[in-house]
């Protein structure tokens, strides 16, 4: 027997209802249903990091979370960072020109808990940096590259 | 993969989580924040008939000051809120030392104090630094409500004496008490992973300067969080030397017996029980001599 429940929350800023199965996960909702497929689904237990977005400024495992307990909620997603289609935005800018990006899997999950990090602490230090990331694996970049990044967002503001 | 089917529950008041918890019982797990309980559903290690998500439960998710100068902390408060607490740092500085080797960030800003404890993890460190602080657990059923010394409540590896129809819903924790330091030291592979073992320690001095009290819990070496009983007497009414802590780690190390795993051995693990108790108590003696001061 399946059960479902209708739920209302706002993704990137835009109302959504769905009716969700009471098992699917928040990432799975995100994907499958809103068709946001920046959000990555690497291990399926909070792990990885490759999933993560934001959930009322937080950020969380997208894989750790039903889709029915975002009722209500406030949901970014990678997709919202950039401000038009043609164009990055500064954080990930920056991850670009210093090869903090290669294949690209993790890079969503890794931006959106940078973005969350950033707004907390606008000046976070190395250690901190690296803090964030350890919630994350990415397995091309080293995390040399993010690092990187980051210092350099926080020395051009 | 992804969770099986279960029927999903969010009541809005604890009487009403009580009341599913009598109906379903064995058949329910708890739904807090998520963060063990949703691997295990992911991996279809569990599979309850019933998800009871106490999500809702807005009251569970406070920290108020007790009125004895301790803390009354609901079961549901997240742990990046515990970990932003101004209350918490001032109140219970061994917590907060504690809370930063909790998982990621990502995973604190879900998993709650309650959660933590109930799901019994013996690598967790919240549930070794409720034994070292004397911290007292409410359970309640709709049979009524009792209360639990931390000690008593970590049965073996993810068992606790919570009975099928109870929900953990409070943490009291006593006073800090005067001149007393604390630390957190684990090992882990990267930060934020399991700990190979760790130890969580309280020290106090009394007004000449001598051990009044210690307490040290080893965690990650054995089914529960481990008192290590002798190396605490060891040092109390003494003078906190050198020599006494050393000889107060090796105790601890004695007092363990940790098996081995695909991620380490049990002999490292014994010798690290000991390595760390003695780190913990040494920087737990500084902070307590600053305050002493």
């Amino acid at each position: 027997m399946t059960e479902t429940r209708d739920i209302a929350l706002a993704v990137n800023g835009q109302p959504r209802r769905a009716t969700v199965e009471t098992r699917t996960t928040l990432v799975d909702l995100l994907r499958e249903e809103f068709r946001l497929t920046g959000t990555h689904v690497g291990c399926e237990h909070g792990v990885c990091g490759a999933c993560t977005v934001l959930v009322d400024g937080e950020a969380v495992r997208g894989c750790l979370l039903l889709a029915v307990q975002a009722d209500g909620a406030r949901v970014e997603t990678v997709e919202s960072l950039a401000p038009d289609p043609e164009h990055l935005n500064p954080l990930q800018t920056e991850l670009v020109r210093h090869h903090g990006v290669q294949c690209g899997f993790c890079t969503g999950g890794i931006l959106m808990s940078l973005t969350a990090a950033l707004r907390d602490n606008p000046r976070p230090t190395e250690t901190e940096i690296r803090d964030t990331l350890a919630g994350h694996l990415c397995r091309c970049t080293g995390y040399q590259g993010m690092v990187d990044a980051v210092l350099a967002l926080v020395e051009s503001r | 993969m992804k969770p099986p089917r279960f029927s999903y529950h969010d009541p809005t008041t604890v009487e009403e989580a009580l009341g599913l918890l009598t109906r379903h019982g064995d058949a329910a797990k708890i739904l807090a924040g998520g963060q063990s309980l949703m691997p295990m559903l992911n991996f279809r290690l569990v599979r309850p008939g019933h998800v009871i998500d106490i999500n809702r439960l807005g009251d569970l998710a406070t920290v108020v000051p007790g009125p004895d100068g301790g803390l009354q902390i609901g079961a549901l408060v997240r742990q990046r809120a515990l970990e932003r607490s101004a209350l918490i740092r001032e109140r219970c500085p061994l917590m907060a030392l504690a809370l930063p080797f909790v998982g990621h960030a990502q995973i604190r800003a879900r998993g709650t104090l309650g959660g933590s404890l109930a799901h019994g993890d013996p690598a967790a460190e919240l549930p070794a630094v409720m034994v070292a602080l004397g911290a007292r657990l409410t359970l309640r059923s709709a049979r009524g409500r009792r209360t639990i010394a931390a000690e008593d409540f970590f049965l073996s590896s993810l068992a606790t004496a919570l009975a099928p129809d109870e929900l953990l819903t409070e943490i009291a924790l006593p006073p800090w008490p005067a001149r007393t330091g604390s630390s957190l030291q684990e090992v882990a592979i990267r930060r934020g992973d399991f700990a190979l073992g760790g130890v969580a320690a309280t020290l106090t001095l009394d007004a000449q300067g001598r051990v009044g009290d210690a307490r040290i819990v080893c965690f990650g070496v054995g089914p529960r969080p481990v008192r290590a009983t002798a190396a605490e007497r060891s040092l109390v009414g003494g003078a906190p030397s050198a020599t006494a802590l050393a000889e107060a780690g090796r105790l601890a190390s004695a007092s363990v017996e940790p098996s081995d795993d695909i991620h380490a051995s049990g002999a490292y693990r014994k010798r690290l029980a000991g390595v760390l108790a003695a780190r913990a108590l040494a920087t737990a003696l500084e902070s307590a001599a600053a305050l002493a001061a």
